[in-house]
Formats: structure tokens, C-alpha cells, sequence
């Protein structure tokens, strides 16, 4: 079953390189290329459940020389969701993109994108995340570029330059670790790290350089323009994968590969910009004009949630209620890729439909739409966490675990995050009560609609109702 | 799974899935849309009957599914439950036809009747509810299906009152939330056993568990409109007329009673209550609520407004037999349960009546409808009576075992005058109303009559479901002594949780 790892990264490099080569055949490529590296990655999710934690050398070059890959629950988990919300996402693209110059130029970018995140998840050495990560920040910018006006431009720009400076940082902390201990193997590395200088100078460049790339404010200022100007299955894929990769990394340097360095104090800091993120992205998407803006805030918001684990983890001995915690940081990422995903795909229908997306106008649009108001709706009762969502089991967990720990000051900010995230989404959706004309039939657009509408109903039903396995596979650790 | 395990799922999925089909139907398949409402309230009747046999028997239905570790989904019928269920499931059936009627010509109906039948499944859902956890999933979603009923008409003062609406509830289901993991992480999954468990936890949490109750209580009072938590009420009633009604008498009120009512027996244990010095003070908030909620109604000219203030104060007769330890005041307070939610729906749908037959909106402009709408007008008088507890309507029984309980409780020197002075206001606001409809004399014309005098004084669908609710107000009171009537199946719940 090793084997799948590979055909992971070769999938839709193959993809990209055949939609590359072959401009015209590109729609009907990408779509097997999609269901093809999804069928995989369902494969894998249940490789890892069944046999535990899988690697893989290719080559069979052994790690230090050869580049080697693997997957435990975490990656098996955020493969199987990149792999779900990138195939919804080339659905509606295909509809999005009516002409056909355009598709063309966006699907080999796409699955490079799509290769890079693959790749990141199953590299097991930081100089392979490295590569990477530099891999993804390129192709998101290139997508995000797609957009064409001066201000979808300037923003890529500006989220170019932030991503080479954050892997600049990134890449100077791996040096470091080169340079002390001579080694970049992971899981070599847990073994041999010592709470010394140069151990603590290398975690705090990497994390900062990866803090950057994940938008944790107060470094969240380029992604509000970034995902707000690009088009909407880019934002999509930009606000639900990009970002939680780089928070994929903080997360494995953090609780496994540095575990032993982390002070309370330091994961207290983490704790306190994601309250400041909460709170901050929160007020900010209920004061913005336009919808996509909002939902960009609202993402500077929700990765605040899993910040505020740190502290909470950092406090908890190893045992069930420390499990509890990881699982529901795990499902709070997922539920805010796949509802975060499916938004920014409803946004861009409204988009289209009527050429903006300013929320006082929305009344007749609103109406006109119904099942991709139903898709904002549902995706909005995930980012506030009201039940059934999975966010509703992370938070539960998330309040559970400071009561645990005695830290209140958690409970107090997810508190006012959530009622926030509740009056902004509550906003959009008054627009959508009224005596405008409606359709007989709530699905009008289905290529656009349903994609939506299954992201974030998997956001809200699946992970919500369906969810108890996401801490089984989480017991898989690397 | 067999039929036990299922059978409270299926109870829920009666509604919720129709509920989800109709989401998706043509605006203008009328008939489809109908057949599955009514289909869907048909089914559920039968099986909550055999439930209703079953939990006589003492034969356990339990559903379950694990959505995390320590977070379990239980749906369990108990007799508590039974009873909510029960009067969801009869007043779904009538309020659905009536919004049937009142309703099929007006636009968004796929959307209103979708979440109708969600706000039922989220109502039935709660009242099944076997932990604490799963009250709370269901308490949140009742919230979110109610706000598109609440905000469906789309004018500026139906968002208004629904945005009012959100707040409170949102800010109450946080509260709830939060008290309910604390409690969790202090005591492990909460399961609503007869009798309460905390009592076995050590002295040292007394403290926390005092705090956790005041959350609770604050996050249930929102929705029962304990004052000074009920602002939202009033407003929420531009709401359509079937909306209002189900709202005021089984839904959105009643589920904040209802937890009250489980938090108090089936966490804490009402002796626990009791030694914990709490029920004394859920007995003044329950107090001031029904004397205030009554003074209020006094002077609103608006019918429904006044009806929505009389709701405040009677739904808090529940939380009061909460708060007055024994039996006889447990059975006062559940009974009230049923005996409000019929009455109530009465006198909502009369008020809609009113409002779509002949352009009524205030009690001033009552007079003398009774002439020209006597059936709506009767039904609309047995309730009144009946709120203000005269015999032999329903209404009646429950006041009765109220101040019952109170003296053998030994607390009438505070009851007894709550019960008289709010019986008197009671009087005092709806005896008028009687008046003028029955012996003031009609103007030259009614304020905008839309449906005129012909076979019925109005459309049929709007003129049975309160013909058939007030008799049901009747024959509570009337045949309370009989077996599998709402007093018998208090006094069944009130020994039960009192081991007797």
C-alpha cells in the first residue's frame, strides 16, 4: 500500500505537465487527473486506519541521500480533504471559467497547486518542505495573479514577496538546524533536538517565517487583498489549503519534532495573537462592505481558533483529554476548509450573476439564488460553530480543555469570536428574506451550486455527524 | 438495529425528512408539498403512540451515535420526554394544516414549510434529548430554524424582530453551552437520569456546580422568557400567525421550560436543587416573571402582543412547580406543560383568524366579531377562560396542583398570592377582550375584511385546527382523571422522579 504515496505527487504532476502540453484536451485531462488523485487519496485515508502510519523511499535511496515520503493520520486526514475540496473546486472551475484561453491557462497552474500541497504533507524532511512550500507560495500566486485587474495583481505581488520572505525565514531556520545537528530527517531530528540556542533560534525563525505564511495576526495583512481579488475557486482553495499547510508545518514542528523545547510561555504567545486573530478578523469581516472581503477576514479569524490550542495542548498531560483536545483542533481545520471552501465558491456565483459583491445590494441577488444562499447559510453555521458542525465539536472541545486547564481567558475570546461570527453571518443572510422575484426551482446554476452546496454540507453534516473517526486516525501520530 | 433502538430516530426523521425533500420541491407543487407535510405529521402520530404504549410499560427506546469521545448523540424516551413529544406531535399535525390554509397562496412556501418542519424535528429532537450534550445540539438548532419563520415575510420589522430574536438566543445557547462543558468536565457525560446524578459529587464542587446552574438556567431562561430575558418575545411576534403559535406554545418557549424542567429533575435532582439553596431563587425569577409578564399584557392594544406578554407570564407557571419542591407541584408545573401549549395555540390561531378574515389586529377593534365570527370566537373564549384558570378548562387543573403543592410544600405564604394576584391580572386582560367580542356592538365596517362570510365564517382550514385545540383545552380539563391524560401522565412523571 506504500506505492499510494508516490502516486499522490505523480497523479497530478502528470496532470499538470499532460494540461500543460495539450491546451485543448485540458478540461476533460483535469477531470481524470481530479477523480483519479481523489480516488488515491480515499485510498490512503484508509491505508493509514487500516496499517497505521505508511513510508515510503523513492527510489529505495533511504533518507539522508533519496527523497523519502510518508503519512500518518494528520497528513492521511488533510490529503483526503485537499483532495475533496480540489476536486469540487475543478467542477465549478470548469463552469467558472467560460472561456476556454482561460481554462487553459488556470488548470496546469491548478494541479501544480494541488501537486505542491500533495507533496508538502508527505515530505518527512525539512529540506523537502522547504522545496515545497517555496513550490506552493509560487503556484498560489501565479492563480492568484489569474484575476487580471491592477489590484489582483498588486496583491499577488505583495503576497509573493510576504511568501518569499516567510520562506526565506523558513529556510534559514533549516540551515540552522543543518549546521547543529546534521540532520533534516524528522523524525531523526525529534530524537536529537536539546533545549539549546541554536535549537530555539531555528524553531523561532521557522515558525515566525511559516507564522507569516499562515496569516497569524498581526502578520495576517496580505491575505485579506490576496484572497479577496483572486478568482473564486482560487480564493477557495487559498483560504481552505494554502494557509492550513503552513499550519500543518507549525503544527508538526510544535507538537512533535520540537515538543520538548516548547515553554508554556512560548505557547502562550501562539495563544494570545490567536485570541488577537479572533477577535481582530472577527470585528473586521463584520465592518467590511463586501462579501469576499468578509469571507477573507473571517479566515484570519477561524485560524485564530487553532492557535488558541497551544497554550491549552502545551497545559494538558498525555492522556485521553489531551487526545480529545488534538482531535478537536484537527476537526475545527477541517470543517473551516471545506465551509470556507464552499463560501468562497457561493461568493463567486453571486459574483457572476450580478458583477459585485457589495452586502447592502445583495436583496434581489440573495433571492434570486436560493441554494447558493442555503450553501452561505451552511457554511456560515460552521464558521460561527453551532451545531451539527464539526466546528461545534472542536470549540466543545476547544472550552472543554481550558475548564481542564483552568485557563478562562480561552473560553471568554471563543465566546465573543463565535457571537461575532454570528452577527456577520447573520448580516449576509438577512438580504436573503423579502418580496424580490425568485425562481420556481431553488438549484439554478447545478455545476456552480452543488459544489458549494456539498462542501459545506460536508463541513457541517459530515464532520459534524460522521466525525468520530477523525480522532481514531488522529491515535495514528507520525 | 432493531426496532427499540430506532424507533426514537425515527420519531425525529417523521419530520426532518420530508422536511428536507419539501427544501428541494418545485414553488408551485402545491399537492406534493401537502402530501409530504401531512404524510410526514401522520406518520409521527402512530409512532409516537406506540411510543407513548411502550414507555407505560417501561420499555426503553434509546438511540445512539458517537460523534466524538465523551460526546455522545442519545435520543431516549422517557415519560418527560414522552409527554413533549406528544404535544409537538399533535399540535405539528393542526398547526400544519392551518399554515396550509393560511399560507398556500403566499410566496418563499417550499422554504417556509422546509424549515417549519426542521423547527418540529429540532423541537422533538430536544424533547428526546438523553444528555445534556445532545439537548444542547438540538437547543442551537431550533434557534437556526426558527430565524428563517421568524424573518420570512422579509419587511423591515420581521428582520428586526428576528435579528432581536438571534441575539438573545444565540447569546442564552452560548451561555448554555458553556455551562453545560463545564459540567461535563466536573462530572463526565451528563445523562438525564430520574432522580438527577450530581448529588454523588463531592462536597467541593458545590460551589462550581452553583455557577454552572446560573449558566444553565440563564441560557434555558432566554428561550422560556424568564424576565429579564424575554425582550426578544414581543418582538418576535410579527412572525406569520402559524409561526407565532407554534413558537408560543410548543417550539421555542416550551423548549427553554422543558430544560429547566430537565436540568432541574433529570442533572441536578430536585433535592440537590433543593439543598443547593436554588430552586428558591428559579421560584422569585418564576414569580416576578408571570406577575410582570401580566401587568404588561394589560395595556397592549395589539392582540398578538398582548398574547405574547400573557405567554411570558404563563410559561413561567412551569418553572414555578419546578421550584416548588414535592410532587403536587412537579405535576402542577409539567402538566402546565401541555395544558398552556393548547391553550395558547387557540388563542394564535383565533388571533390569525381575525387578522386574515377581517383585517383585525387590536383588541379595539374587537368589537363585536364574535357576531360575525362565533366559532373562532368560542374557541378563542375556552382558551381565554381557560388562562385565567377558571373550571372546568385545563387551565384550571394545573393552577389547582400548583397551589396544591405550594401548601404542602409549605411555601403558599409566597405562592398563593403569585397564583391570586396573577390570576386577577389575568382577568383583568382578557375579559375585556371578551366583551367587546361578544356584547359590544360591530362598527360599520371591519378594518380590511379579506375573506368573506359563506359556507364557515372563514376558510375551513383556518377555522378547525382552534375548534379542535380549544376542545382539546376542554377535554383536558374535563376528563383529567382519565387514563393517558396529561395530569395522569404528570402524576406517572412526578412519582418517578420522586421514587414514590
Amino acid at each position: 500500500m506504500a506505492e499510494t504515496l508516490i502516486w499522490l505527487v505523480a497523479v497530478p504532476l502528470a496532470g499538470a505537465v499532460a494540461a500543460l502540453l495539450l491546451p485543448r484536451q485540458s478540461t476533460p485531462i483535469v477531470s481524470v487527473t481530479a477523480v483519479a488523485a481523489s480516488l488515491v487519496a480515499g485510498t490512503l485515508l484508509y491505508a493509514v486506519s487500516e496499517q497505521g502510519r505508511l513510508s515510503y523511499e523513492i527510489g529505495g535511496w533511504s533518507a539522508g541521500l533519496g527523497i523519502s515520503l510518508r503519512a500518518d493520520g494528520l497528513s492521511a486526514l488533510l490529503l483526503m480533504m485537499t483532495a475533496l475540496v480540489a476536486l469540487a473546486t475543478s467542477v465549478y472551475a470548469a463552469a467558472y471559467f467560460n472561456k476556454a484561453a482561460d481554462r487553459a491557462r488556470f488548470w496546469p497552474l491548478w494541479l501544480l497547486l494541488w501537486t505542491s500541497l500533495n507533496a508538502l504533507l508527505l515530505s518527512g524532511d525539512l529540506f523537502n518542505l522547504y522545496v515545497t512550500l517555496e513550490l506552493l507560495g509560487l503556484s498560489a500566486v501565479a492563480l492568484a495573479s489569474l484575476g487580471g485587474k491592477t489590484a489582483a495583481v498588486q496583491a499577488a505581488l505583495r503576497y509573493l514577496l510576504v511568501g518569499l520572505l516567510g520562506s526565506m525565514m523558513f529556510l534559514a531556520g533549516v540551515s540552522l538546524i543543518y549546521a547543529g545537528y546534521g540532520t533534516l530527517d524528522l523524525s531523526t531530528l525529534a530524537g536529537v533536538v536539546a533545549a539549546e540556542p541554536v535549537a530555539w533560534t531555528a524553531l523561532a525563525l521557522m515558525t515566525a517565517g511559516l507564522l507569516l505564511k499562515t496569516a497569524l495576526f498581526p502578520l495576517h495583512f496580505w491575505l485579506p487583498p490576496a484572497h479577496a481579488s483572486a478568482p473564486a475557486p482560487v480564493s477557495a482553495v487559498l483560504s481552505a489549503l494554502v494557509v492550513k499547510a503552513a499550519f500543518y508545518l507549525v503544527l508538526r514542528l510544535w507538537l512533535d519534532v520540537f515538543a520538548d523545547l516548547v515553554t508554556p510561555a512560548a505557547a502562550n504567545v501562539l495563544g494570545i495573537l490567536g485570541a488577537g486573530a479572533i477577535i481582530w478578523g472577527s470585528w473586521r469581516a463584520l465592518r467590511t462592505e463586501r462579501l469576499k472581503v468578509l469571507a477573507a477576514y473571517s479566515t484570519v479569524a477561524q485560524l485564530g481558533y487553532l492557535f488558541l490550542f497551544f497554550p491549552l495542548l502545551q497545559a494538558l498531560p498525555p492522556g485521553p483529554a489531551r487526545d480529545s483536545a488534538v482531535g478537536g483542533l484537527v476537526i475545527l481545520a477541517l470543517t473551516h476548509g471545506f465551509a470556507k471552501a464552499g463560501l468562497f465558491l457561493a461568493i463567486g456565483i453571486i459574483q457572476q450573476r450580478c458583477g459585485h459583491d457589495n452586502i447592502r445590494e445583495l436583496d434581489g441577488t440573495a433571492q434570486r439564488l436560493p441554494a447558493t444562499t442555503f450553501a452561505i447559510a451552511l457554511g456560515g453555521v460552521a464558521l460561527i460553530g453551532l451545531p451539527p458542525s464539526g466546528a461545534f465539536l472542536g470549540k466543545w472541545q476547544l472550552i472543554a480543555a481550558s475548564f481542564a486547564t483552568g485557563q478562562w481567558l480561552w473560553i471568554l475570546v471563543t465566546i465573543a469570536g463565535s457571537l461575532l461570527a454570528a452577527a456577520y453571518v447573520f448580516r449576509v443572510l438577512g438580504h436573503a428574506f423579502g418580496h424580490q422575484p425568485y425562481p420556481q426551482r431553488p438549484v439554478t446554476m447545478a455545476r456552480e451550486e452543488w459544489p458549494a452546496l456539498i462542501l459545506t454540507a460536508m463541513a457541517v453534516l459530515g464532520l459534524g455527524l460522521a466525525g468520530a473517526p477523525v480522532w481514531d486516525l488522529m491515535e495514528i501520530g507520525a | 438495529m432493531n426496532f427499540d433502538t430506532a424507533l426514537p430516530l425515527l420519531v425525529v426523521a417523521s419530520s426532518l425528512l420530508p422536511g428536507l425533500v419539501i427544501f428541494f420541491l418545485r414553488e408551485d407543487s402545491h399537492r406534493l408539498r401537502t402530501l409530504l407535510n401531512l404524510a410526514g405529521a401522520g406518520v409521527k402520530v402512530v409512532l409516537v403512540g406506540v411510543m407513548i404504549w411502550g414507555v407505560f410499560h417501561q420499555h426503553s427506546y434509546q438511540t445512539s451515535w458517537s460523534l466524538a469521545p465523551g460526546l455522545e448523540l442519545v435520543l431516549h424516551a422517557d415519560t418527560l420526554s414522552v409527554l413533549f413529544v406528544s404535544l409537538s406531535t399533535v399540535l405539528w399535525l393542526v398547526t400544519t394544516v392551518y399554515a396550509i390554509g393560511y399560507l398556500e397562496k403566499s410566496p418563499h412556501r417550499s422554504r417556509f414549510f422546509g424549515f417549519f418542519s426542521l423547527c418540529v424535528s429540532a423541537t422533538i429532537g430536544l424533547a428526546l434529548a438523553g444528555n445534556l450534550f445532545t439537548f444542547v445540539i438540538f437547543y442551537e438548532l431550533l434557534t437556526l430554524a426558527t430565524y428563517p419563520l421568524v424573518a420570512h415575510r422579509g419587511t423591515p420589522e420581521a428582520l428586526r424582530g428576528a435579528r432581536i430574536y438571534l441575539a438573545y438566543t444565540l447569546g442564552g445557547g452560548a451561555l448554555l453551552l458553556v455551562g453545560a462543558v463545564w459540567l461535563q468536565v466536573i462530572a463526565g457525560p451528563t445523562a438525564f437520569i430520574e432522580g438527577g446524578v450530581l448529588s454523588q459529587l463531592p462536597a467541593e464542587y458545590h460551589g462550581q456546580l452553583k455557577v454552572i446552574f446560573l449558566l444553565l438556567m440563564i441560557g434555558l431562561g432566554v428561550k422560556a422568557a424568564l424576565v429579564p430575558l424575554h425582550g426578544w418575545l414581543p418582538q418576535a411576534m410579527v412572525a406569520p400567525a402559524p409561526v407565532s403559535a407554534l413558537l408560543h406554545a410548543v417550539a421555542v418557549v416550551k423548549a427553554g421550560a422543558f430544560g429547566i424542567v430537565r436540568v432541574v429533575y433529570d442533572v441536578y435532582g430536585v433535592n440537590f436543587t433543593s439543598e443547593l439553596g436554588l430552586l428558591a431563587g428559579l421560584g422569585i425569577a418564576a414569580a416576578i416573571t408571570i406577575v410582570y409578564g401580566s401587568m404588561k399584557a394589560l395595556s397592549q392594544d395589539n392582540l398578538k402582543k398582548r398574547l405574547a406578554y400573557s405567554t411570558v407570564s404563563q410559561v413561567s407557571y412551569i418553572a414555578l412547580g419546578t421550584a416548588i419542591l414535592g410532587p403536587v407541584g412537579t405535576i402542577g408545573g409539567i402538566v402546565h406543560l401541555v395544558h398552556q401549549g393548547i391553550m395558547k395555540i387557540t388563542l394564535f390561531f383565533a388571533a390569525g383568524n381575525y387578522a386574515e378574515t377581517l383585517g383585525i389586529h387590536k383588541v379595539s377593534e374587537m368589537n363585536g366579531v364574535g357576531q360575525r365570527m362565533p366559532a373562532t370566537t368560542l374557541a378563542f373564549s375556552i382558551a381565554a377562560l381557560g388562562m385565567i384558570g377558571i373550571p372546568p378548562v385545563a387551565g384550571f387543573i394545573s393552577k389547582w396542583y400548583l397551589g396544591l403543592g405550594a401548601i404542602e410544600a409549605g411555601v403558599a405564604g409566597w405562592v398563593m398570592p403569585v397564583l391570586i394576584i396573577s390570576s386577577l391580572l389575568n382577568a383583568a386582560y382578557f375579559l375585556p377582550v371578551l366583551y367587546r367580542a361578544w356584547f359590544c356592538q360591530p362598527g360599520p365596517a371591519w378594518p380590511a375584511e379579506h375573506i368573506p362570510a359563506a359556507r364557515y365564517e372563514t376558510a375551513g382550514a383556518l377555522l378547525w385546527p382552534p375548534v379542535v385545540t380549544a376542545g382539546l383545552a376542554l377535554a383536558a380539563g374535563l376528563f383529567a382523571a382519565a387514563p393517558y391524560s396529561p395530569l395522569e401522565w404528570a402524576d406517572l412523571i412526578a412519582r418517578r422522579e420522586y421514587g414514590l
